[in-house]
């Protein structure tokens, strides 16, 4: 039935937590990682039938993958199956020379560096302990290592963010010549402890910092990029060698394909149905260590909304959406409305293709929002 | 009954000084229910009624007390029902008024005993809650005395709670109150004072005999309106329904008309007898004016018919009610409804939605416009969206309000009413620290937040009531609201022209804040005529994404774009733009209510 090739795991341990992490991560706790390691591996097993390998992608996310003890680290990758695109994400303290001649001996391909930011008041602001030039020092000790796939992350929108220091931190990081670039907004999601502190202060910025979008989009494709996703971007095949540069994983989150993911909090979607892993350590490590499923919440997903979640994906991307077979979900007259306010472009025939323009992406979520049947 | 042992009254008070605790004990002393049946406020029988604490209908008790038929007319206490204050009054020949010890007069009070002595009715003072620890009975005597002319030594001391000084109050109703003048055997003729419907046997008209008798299975005529039928049955509350042979001059009952039509038998009109027609009809009611309307439309536009039964209904047993259809172009098919003012408005509007299970929108009130157009027509508009445009003159409705505030308040209170086109009539001291303020104020400045505007200046010791007194012409405009250039017809407003500007400025600065930024830019304009005299713009919006969305986001999202989509539905749309209903009641509070 399922031969699924893209598989998420989850490695949710921290050196300590950041205010506006709304992620599955645990504190410290050395002495879980190698029950974790355990625990991945037994879920791996448990589901492995469900895969389709060789893979064309693992991730590695959290949390912080690159704070697991190393050994365990190493157990995990060389227990992993095959892929063609093996990426890990890691914070810049982490990254020493040993550290990424471990991972590239393990098969990792692919780091995404979460940088977040240049700028030492920023950093604090978003209690990263990474200072600016252990950004830098992880990227050369990745490209020593021969990482030839490397991904920064950045948050703009930060408090006391000012246009001067989004562009001064965009400059920072394309001077270290990523092949990729994934930028967000900062999320100030409820609940979150930064919230709590700093809401008000970005409530009162949001109509200052409104341009930031197009100011991060405009200087990351004037220096080559393509902005293949809403916040992603990729060094252009002509600056790269003819390479794709587009993240092979996430790629298939937005073009709706099934993936497995293993541990605490992680999600799969499998053959119509989603489901979301337990996001508390001990119930997960005491499940499999009887040799069962960690327990986890099951979500249908009906035909209506597949197709509905396919549109909403899709269109996150610069390639055209193929309509066919999404008819259903399309409100025609919105899309009417939506090509003559010059946001979305039809072309083809019969069902065609949806894009949306480059305006209409700066409003990807309202426009995606009337689109929708 | 002879007349002579017949004594017809009311009882008036402001809200809260013990009129519905003064009936009960009334029902009770003169073993007209039980104690078993005697439930506190016997009288109110709606829910409504009932929850708030104040009486929307007049109903008629009939008690007797040594040898007399006493007929207790209930009347609403609030200031919007002042109508049907005086159609109950014009029932009775006297009036019992009770203020509370501890509260003094207030304003209703005044109110009422004017009402009173205009309908040349006794009036008996009473002073309620003489057993309260904070109670001054002399004092409060002495602003009676003063009030009605009386002397201080006639004010009956009670406590309705208790029932201490009820039975002075029945002796001084048989006493003091005149019997009702009429003649038993002239061609019968009867005040409809109310009415009420029954699903069963139709209208049932509450009824002053003044002269003749009535009888079930008769032929019956209502005078002005024409109508004819046949009494099924006549009757009398005691306190329930009782069937009666006859009601006689002088007596107050019911008749039950098999009348399915509600609107065939209108309160006010004269019931004679189709055998022997009276020649002239009592002196008439004056024809209930409503002077605040409205928009009512239903949220779910399926729910029109259901709205249009349910104010027919509502329209039987609340005469003061008006409606006719009314269609918006941003709002779809409703009601324009008249009300005799706010609290009447507020009162309809829940009866609806509970009694009758509708959602309703209800739009920023206006007065009644009397207009003469430049062709010399007259109209009366209901709807700043029909105000004509060629206008010769335009008049008002005016209010003289009496306001009763402690000396200190004084300043504040002159203060607002300057604000709202306040003319100064006269001020008088009741006490040393109580000080009545009257003031002609045009009605439109009194509907939207007066009221709430006088509490919260007073710290909620203002007391407050008015009468419409007349008409005046005013140097009016039409203001106009344009949604990227559309007018939007339930948002325009009629204001005084020197206000018109920063009413115009105030509702478009409320306007960019309620509706959301769109896809492109919104100008939001207010106009008089083709003149812009406020302009906004509402820019569009630069950026709308979720920033991240990967394997384990895409349920949240898209909830997230679901809830997006539910909230677009339901706004209103105008041309192009989403418009939320809230928007539209932006007129409700532009002073003040700034968020």
């Amino acid at each position: 039935m399922s031969g699924v090739r893209h598989l998420y795991v989850h490695l949710p341990f921290c050196a300590s937590r950041c205010g506006y992490c709304d992620f599955v991560t645990v504190v410290g706790r050395h002495g879980q990682h190698q029950a974790y390691v355990d625990a991945l591996l037994a879920e791996l097993s448990l589901q492995r039938e469900l895969l389709a390998e060789p893979l064309e992608s693992v991730f590695l996310g959290g949390g912080t993958p690159t704070f697991t003890e190393p050994t365990e680290l190493e157990r995990l990758l060389g227990a992993l199956p095959q892929a063609l695109e093996v990426t890990v994400e890691a914070n810049p303290e982490t990254v020493t020379p040993k550290l990424a001649s471990l991972l590239r001996e393990s098969g990792v391909d692919r780091v995404s560096v979460g940088a977040q930011s240049f700028r030492p008041h920023l950093l604090d602001m978003l209690e990263r302990r990474a200072r600016p030039d252990d950004v830098r020092r992880a990227v050369y000790a990745l490209r020593d290592a021969n990482i030839d796939n490397i991904s920064l992350d950045l948050i703009y929108g930060i408090p006391g963010q000012s246009a001067a220091d989004l562009d001064a931190d965009l400059s920072d990081a394309l001077a270290l010549e990523p092949e990729h670039i994934s930028c967000y907004e900062l999320e100030a999601k409820r609940g979150t402890r930064f919230t709590h502190a700093h809401g008000a202060e970005l409530a009162r910025q949001a109509d200052a910092m409104e341009s930031y979008f197009e100011r991060v989009v405009r200087r990351v494709t004037a220096a080559g990029y393509r902005w293949y996703e809403t916040a992603n971007f990729c060094r252009s095949p002509s600056l790269a060698d003819g390479r794709d540069l587009r993240s092979r994983h996430n790629l298939a989150y937005w073009r709706g394909r099934d993936y497995l993911g293993l541990g605490i909090g992680a999600v799969s979607t499998i053959d119509g149905r989603r489901w979301r892993n337990t996001s508390r350590l001990g119930a997960y490590l005491s499940a499999l260590a009887a040799g069962e499923r960690p327990p986890h919440e099951m979500e249908e997903l009906p035909r209506d909304v597949r197709r509905s979640e396919r549109v909403l994906l899709g269109l996150r991307l610069d390639e055209p959406l193929e309509v066919a077979g999404l008819e259903s979900a399309v409100d025609w007259s919105a899309v009417e409305r939506l090509e003559r306010l010059g946001l979305v472009r039809r072309e083809g025939d019969s069902a065609g293709t949806l894009t949306l323009t480059r305006r209409g992406r700066f409003l990807g979520g309202g426009v995606t929002a009337d689109l929708l049947a | 009954m002879e007349l002579e042992r017949i004594r017809n009254f009311s009882i008036i008070a402001h809200i809260d000084h013990g009129k519905s605790t003064l009936a009960d004990r009334i029902l009770e002393l003169t073993e007209t229910v039980t104690g078993r049946q005697m439930r506190e406020q016997v009288l109110d029988t709606m829910e409504l009624e009932r929850e708030r604490g104040i009486t929307i209908k007049a109903q008629a008790v009939r008690v007797n007390w040594k040898g007399h038929e006493l007929n207790l007319i209930d009347t609403p206490g609030h200031v919007d029902f002042t109508y049907e204050v005086s159609r109950s009054l014009q029932a009775c020949e006297g009036a019992v008024l009770v203020v509370d010890a501890a509260q003094g007069i207030e304003a209703q009070t005044v109110a009422n005993a004017y009402l009173a002595i205009e309908n040349d009715l006794e009036i008996v003072p009473v002073v309620n809650k003489i057993d309260l620890p904070q109670a001054d009975p002399e004092g409060t005597a002495a602003e009676i005395a003063e009030l009605v002319g009386d002397d201080p030594d006639h004010v009956l001391p009670i406590s309705a709670k208790t029932g201490s000084g009820v039975d002075a109050v029945l002796d001084a109703i048989v006493e003091r109150i005149p019997p009702p003048s009429g003649d038993p055997d002239a061609a019968p003729r009867a005040l409809i004072f109310d009415s009420s419907y029954d699903q069963y046997r139709g209208v049932v008209a509450f009824v002053r005999v003044v002269d003749g008798s009535f009888r079930a299975r008769e032929p019956l005529r209502a005078m002005a309106q024409g109508t004819r039928f046949e009494s099924e049955e006549v009757g009398f509350f005691s306190p329930t329904m009782r069937a009666a042979e006859s009601l006689g001059a002088g007596e107050v009952g019911y008749v039950i008309t098999g009348l399915k039509d509600v609107s065939r038998l209108r309160v006010g009109d004269t019931l004679t007898s189709e055998r022997r027609p009276a020649e002239e009809p009592l002196p008439g009611y004056k024809d209930v004016k409503p002077m605040v309307f409205a928009g009512l439309f239903p949220t779910d536009s399926d729910d029109y018919p259901d709205l249009r039964d349910a104010l027919e209904k509502l329209k039987l047993n609340d005469a003061a009610l008006f409606y006719e259809p009314e269609t918006s172009q941003a709002l779809g098919f409703g009601f324009r409804c008249g009300f005799l003012g706010l609290l009447h408005m507020e009162i309809v509007r829940e009866r609806l939605e509970r009694e009758f299970d509708l959602d309703l929108l209800v739009t920023a009130p206006n007065v009644a416009y009397r207009v003469v157009t430049q062709a010399g027509q007259e109209v009366e508009v209901h709807n700043p969206a029909e105000m004509p445009r060629e206008i010769e003159r335009v008049e008002e409705p005016y209010i003289r309000a009496s306001i009763i505030v402690p000396k200190d308040y004084v300043g504040p209170v002159m203060e607002l009413n300057t604000e709202r086109r306040g003319r100064f009539d006269h001020m008088e001291y009741l006490s040393e620290e109580r000080v009545l303020l009257v003031y002609e104020l045009p009605l439109a400045d009194i509907v939207l937040d007066y009221y709430d505007q006088l509490k919260s200046r007073t710290r909620g010791y203002a007391s407050f009531d008015y009468d419409v007194i007349d008409f005046r012409e005013g140097d009016l405009a039409r203001v106009d609201v344009l949604i990227a250039g559309e007018p939007v017809d339930a948002l325009s407003l009629i204001v005084h022209r020197d206000q018109a500007y920063s009413r115009g400025r105030a509702l478009v600065d409320r306007l960019r804040e309620e509706i959301p930024r769109q896809f492109f830019d919104v100008p939001v304009q207010a106009a008089i005529g083709s003149r812009v005299i406020a302009r906004e713009t509402i820019k569009a919006k630069r950026k709308d994404v979720l920033a991240k969305c990967y394997g384990g986001d895409i349920t949240r999202k898209r909830k997230l774009l679901e809830r997006q989509k539910a909230g677009k539905r339901r706004m209103k749309q105008v041309g192009a733009v989403e418009v939320p209903q809230e928007a539209f009641l932006a007129v409700l509070n532009l002073d003040g209510g700034k968020k």
